[in-house]
Order: structure tokens, then C-alpha cells, then sequence
């Protein structure tokens, strides 16, 4: 019986890790997989989720409405940062390095000066269940769950819906596809103003386990880069396969040897990844299967 | 104008010539005259400025002149800044202890970009991933001295002291007859200067020579520049290896200074601070950099000290601005200005003396 705890134990560590880095990643991996772009300032949309959530549960919204609003702030500010500054960088990857980046000293410095150092937060729901001598967080144990269903609806987004046509023909080739009468420039805000989203539902999710603070960014941009670096360009393919490997890498390591183990065990795992999988998994599995 | 002075001037950077030369011997001249007007506050002030141009001046190196992206250059500070704290407190100030630490810690720095640099650019990593990889080996040395606060974590008598950083490594002393010269205050301030002047010379030569060069033609097309017959990989290897000890530089010197290190020094905001600095005065002209970087050091103690909280949203808007505004940087963009509208005003000038209707 406490073997079965301790293997309980250990899924939970690890589908706990798994979800993290599926949600940390995925606002980041569309962004892009789609555009190129690499957006530093993800941990910055995670954290606009988390505050907006925390600050309008606090102020009487059940969480769910709440959560949504996390999110729909975080689209919100996508859109707008998109249209006034991400718009002009395509096609110029170190400047949108470093101007995401300026965005995020930006954010990161401002949240602490207009909200303090940290703000209070919120109760997670639904208690926890024990089994021997652990005690587990319900919520946390959902996450994972969350993560899977997320993965499915972006899956239904990409094949399913008019979008997701549109948006796969313009990633495959952007100036065939507006040859053929698709809006790139219009897809491509849609995609960014979708990245931060996710971003913000990652931090509205998050929210009620941790305490918002400004920098909190940070915690979840290291994670979200591993994971992204680890699946590839393609998300559908390779983001949960790469969670799910590095999860377990993170949670045997955190279990033996602490948790900044695990962290630097994810972040080597990266250095080995990008010198014998430049393109990640999913690159890996298009290139078995006789693809790009 | 002498042989070797010619070496200095070439089509890799801006500014040549008599007129920009006597203007770099009076600034450098005045600087080091300044201890003698100002008080010791000022030149402790001056000397933390001055400690960062190198890693700046290498990350213009790696990054503007040969088109490698480095995230990471904080390890290599770090690392240094930490080896050094590690040998000196434990062999000393006595003899040249101190001088043995210094070497040490630049020799250290070099021995990972070897085989950081060995790692990567023969092993085909390429664009944006050698900014995730070195990236991630700076975050994993901040996370693993992070977590060294316990006392197991002690080498020889220095403990490590986890995120609270290391302090009380003796300065650099030389030994002199009965006494010693403890290099500290003005005297820092002068071999601080003196290596700023050393390195910005040697790398204009360096930038402005074949070597340099054919840098520049990697940077613009790899490709071509391998079919060319370059091999580009060393190239890659060894400037970034030069890059990187300079970084390390910065580290030993800013653990000199204030006698103290810790791993936040090798953290996300510690390594965005030099993009900023090389991307904002013109990445592609070590000048620009060493200019950009005493500004905006100087610009953010300024409002750090005045307890305004805006130093780092201001350092934001500055590169926002510029990437959108002057993407070649803010001095290159002005230089170039300057020059355009003085080359016109000479052609037309030119142009009206020829013309018959005169």
C-alpha cells in the first residue's frame, strides 16, 4: 500500500510538472511556431493573467468569471502590444528579442511600482484529499487535466475551425497564402493576441496556488523556453511529448535531489536538446515520418 | 600619422583620423586627471561604470560584429567574479596571491567558452539557439550558487553563501618594498581606466584587421563566407572565446570593486542589462557601446540613487525606442547623420563652385 502511495506520490509530482510546463509553453509555442517571434515578454502575460484574476476574484467575481477575465486581459493587451509594436518586427528576430524583452523590464518594473511588491492572494479551491501520510491539492491534481483539454481544443482550433486553416496555410507559406486572399497581417494578430491569452489563462490557473507578485514572470518564462525548445516549431506534435519527458526528468530529479536540481537538470536537458534535436520533437517525428 | 595608428582606422568602425583621435587622448587624458578634482565618492562612482564596458565591448564583438546572439554573458562574469572571491580569500593578499586569483578567474572563463563555444558551433547549433543554450548555462549557475547557503557548500575557507552572494575577497595588492600598493580607490580607478583604454584599442585593431574582416562576412552570410574557404567555426569559437573573457573581465573587476558577488549577477535582469546596453548605442561599433554603456550605467545609478523606482522602465523604453526608431543604435544612427548632412553640405558646396553660372 505505501508503495502505491509513493508511485502516487511521484505521478502527482510529475503530472504537476507536466501541466506546468504544457500551459507555460503553449501561449509562447504559437507565437512562435507561428510568427518566429520569440516573445520574452510571455512570463509578463502570465503574470497580467494572474493579476487580473486575483484582483477581480478579490473584488466579488467567482473564480471562473474571474479566470476569464485573466485571460480575455491578457488577449487584450496582446492585441493592443501587437498593433503597436510587434507588428513592425517581423522578419527581424533579434530586434523582437529585445524589444519583447524591453516590454518586460517594462512590465515587471511597472507592476511593482503601480501594485506594490506583492499583492494578497487568493484561497485555493477545492481543499485536498489525503492518501497515507501525503496530502494532495485537489485543484493541482486537475491541472493536469486542464492542460490535456487545452491541448485538445487548440488541436480542434487548428484542424477544425476556418482560423486554423487559414493560420496553418499562412505558416506553411505566408506569400502563397495571401496570394490566395488570406489576411495574413490580420492572422497574425489573431495568433499573437491568442499566445497571450493562453499566457494569461496559464497565470489565471496558476493564480490561486501562488502569491502574484511582479516578478513572478520570470518563474514561469525559463519553464515555458525549456518546453518550447524541447517540443519545436510544432506545437500540436511535440508540446505534450516534450512536457511530458521533461516532467519526468524534473520530478526524479526534484524527488532525489531538491527542487533547484530539477530545475538545472531541465535547463541542461535543453543544452543537450538544441545540439542533437536543433528542431525539437516534433521536428524529429516530421523527419521519421518523411515530412519537412 | 604613424604605422601602427593607421591600424586603428578602418571600414569596421566610425570615427578616424586626427580630429576623432586628439578628442579620445583629451577624454581619456581628462579622465585620468579626475581624482584629483573630484572626491573619492565620484571616482568610486566612475570606476563601476567604466567595470562594465568590457562585458559590453565583447558582447559588441560577438554580437554586432559577427552576428552571434549571447544571452548569456553573465556566466562568464559570474564565474570569474566567483573564482575570483573563491582563490583570493582563501591564498590572501600576501605576495601576488592576488594577481594569481585574477589570472585564474580570466583563465576559467575561457576554459567554458572553449568548450561552450566547441559545443555549439561545431555541433551546429545556430542563430537564436546559441542565445537559449548560453542562456540556460547562465540560469543554471545562478540557480546552483543559489542554492549554496548551507555551510557544506564552503571551498577551502570561502563559503559560497548560497543567494546571498560572497564578500570580503581582499583588492588586488603588489607588493613594494616595506609596503604594499593596495589597489583601491584612485588607484583601482586608474587600472580600471587604463584596461578600458588597452581593450577598445586592441579591438579596433582587432575589428579592423583581416580577421575582423572576414567576421563581418560571416555575420552577413555564413554561407558564403565558408564557400569563401573561412573557416567559420573557429572564427565562431575564437570570438566568442574573446568575448567571453572579456565578460569575465567585467566580473573580476565588479567583484573587485564592491568586494562582493552574488548570483542574482547571473540572473535574467543581470543578463538583459548588456543587450541593452550594446543594442541601445549601435551594436555594431565598439565605441557606440562604450559610450551607451558608461551612459546607462551612469543613467540608472543616477535614478537608483535618487530612490526613483522608474531605472529599469526607463532603460525599457529607451531600447523599445530604439529597436523601433534607430535599429542600428542610438550613437551609429546620430553619427551617421551627422556625417550625411556634412558630406551633402560638402557636395553642395563642391557642386556649387564647379557650376559655370557662377
Amino acid at each position: 500500500m505505501s508503495f502505491l502511495v509513493q508511485a502516487y506520490a511521484f505521478f502527482y509530482q510529475f503530472a504537476d510538472s507536466f501541466a506546468f510546463l504544457v500551459l507555460c509553453g503553449l501561449g509562447l509555442a504559437i507565437i512562435f511556431g507561428m510568427m518566429g517571434v520569440i516573445n520574452l515578454a510571455h512570463g509578463e502575460f502570465i503574470m497580467c493573467g494572474a493579476y487580473v484574476t486575483v484582483l477581480s476574484a478579490r473584488g466579488g467575481l467567482p473564480l471562473p468569471f474571474a479566470m476569464l477575465c485573466g485571460t480575455l486581459a491578457a488577449g487584450l493587451v496582446g492585441l493592443i502590444l501587437e498593433f503597436l509594436i510587434i507588428r513592425r518586427l517581423y522578419h527581424r528576430l533579434f530586434d523582437s528579442i529585445v524589444a519583447t524583452w524591453a516590454l518586460s523590464l517594462i512590465a515587471t518594473q511597472g507592476m511593482l511600482i503601480v501594485a506594490g511588491p506583492s499583492i494578497e492572494g487568493l484561497k485555493t479551491p477545492f481543499g485536498s484529499f489525503e492518501l497515507g501520510d501525503y496530502s494532495f491539492s485537489v485543484y493541482r491534481a486537475l491541472l493536469p487535466l486542464v492542460a490535456l483539454l487545452l491541448l485538445g481544443a487548440l488541436y480542434w482550433l487548428f484542424v477544425r475551425t476556418r482560423f486554423g486553416i487559414y493560420s496553418r496555410a499562412t505558416i506553411q507559406d505566408a506569400d502563397m497564402a495571401r496570394a490566395l486572399g488570406a489576411n495574413t497581417s490580420r492572422i497574425y494578430s489573431q495568433t499573437f493576441a491568442l499566445g497571450a491569452a493562453l499566457a494569461g489563462l496559464t497565470g489565471a490557473l496558476y493564480a490561486p496556488t501562488m502569491t502574484a507578485v511582479p516578478t513572478m514572470g520570470q518563474a514561469f518564462i525559463v519553464q515555458s523556453f525549456v518546453s518550447v525548445v524541447v517540443s519545436g516549431a510544432d506545437v500540436m506534435l511535440g508540446l505534450a511529448p516534450a512536457a511530458a519527458v521533461l516532467a519526468f526528468i524534473q520530478s526524479l530529479l526534484t524527488k532525489s535531489y531538491g527542487q533547484l536540481i530539477g530545475q538545472i537538470g531541465l535547463l541542461l536537458t535543453v543544452i543537450i536538446v538544441v545540439r542533437v534535436l536543433p528542431k525539437g520533437i516534433s521536428g524529429w517525428f516530421l523527419q521519421r515520418s518523411g515530412g519537412r | 600619422m604613424p604605422r601602427w595608428m593607421a591600424l586603428l582606422d578602418g571600414p569596421q568602425t566610425l570615427g578616424r583620423g586626427p580630429a576623432f583621435w586628439s578628442v579620445f587622448a583629451i577624454i581619456v587624458v581628462a579622465t585620468s586627471l579626475l581624482p584629483t578634482f573630484v572626491n573619492a565618492f565620484a571616482i568610486t562612482n566612475l570606476t563601476y561604470f567604466l567595470v562594465w564596458v568590457f562585458m559590453a565591448l565583447g558582447l559588441s564583438l560577438i554580437w554586432g560584429y559577427s552576428g552571434i546572439l549571447s544571452f548569456g554573458q553573465t556566466a562568464f562574469f559570474g564565474l570569474a567574479g566567483y573564482t575570483y572571491g573563491v582563490i583570493s580569500i582563501n591564498l590572501g593578499d600576501a605576495g601576488l596571491w592576488t594577481w594569481f586569483a585574477l589570472l585564474v578567474s580570466l583563465i576559467l572563463p575561457i576554459v567554458l567558452a572553449v568548450v561552450l563555444g566547441y559545443f555549439m558551433f561545431y555541433g551546429g547549433v545556430r542563430d537564436v539557439f546559441v542565445g537559449i543554450v548560453t542562456l540556460s548555462i547562465t540560469l543554471v549557475l545562478e540557480t546552483f550558487m543559489a542554492q549554496t547557503a548551507g555551510p557544506e557548500w564552503t571551498i577551502g575557507s570561502a563559503r559560497l553563501n548560497g543567494f546571498n552572494g560572497m564578500s570580503n575577497m581582499p583588492p588586488l595588492t603588489f607588493p613594494w618594498g616595506e609596503n604594499s600598493i593596495i589597489f583601491d580607490g584612485p588607484a583601482f580607478f586608474w587600472l580600471v581606466l587604463a584596461l578600458v583604454v588597452l581593450v577598445y584599442l586592441g579591438l579596433r585593431i582587432l575589428v579592423n584587421s583581416r580577421f575582423g574582416n572576414v567576421l563581418v562576412a560571416i555575420r552577413e552570410n555564413p554561407d558564403r563566407a565558408e564557400m569563401l574557404g573561412y573557416n567559420v567555426r573557429l572564427y565562431q569559437l575564437l570570438v566568442f572565446v574573446i568575448g567571453s573573457v572579456l565578460a569575465g573581465m567585467s566580473g573580476v573587476l565588479y567583484t573587485l570593486w564592491g568586494s562582493y558577488i552574488t548570483p542574482s549577477s547571473m540572473g535574467l535582469t543581470a543578463a538583459a542589462l548588456p543587450i541593452i546596453w550594446v543594442a541601445a548605442g549601435g551594436r555594431k561599433d565598439l565605441t557606440a557601446t562604450l559610450l551607451a554603456t558608461v551612459l546607462l550605467t551612469w543613467l540608472s545609478q543616477q535614478l537608483a540613487v535618487k530612490g526613483n523606482q522608474y531605472a529599469l522602465i526607463w532603460m525599457g523604453a529607451i531600447l523599445l525606442v530604439v529597436v523601433l526608431f534607430a535599429p542600428e543604435g542610438l550613437f551609429v544612427t546620430l553619427w551617421k547623420r551627422l556625417r550625411g548632412r556634412k558630406r551633402t553640405r560638402q557636395a553642395t558646396a563642391a557642386k556649387a563652385a564647379s557650376s559655370p553660372s557662377a
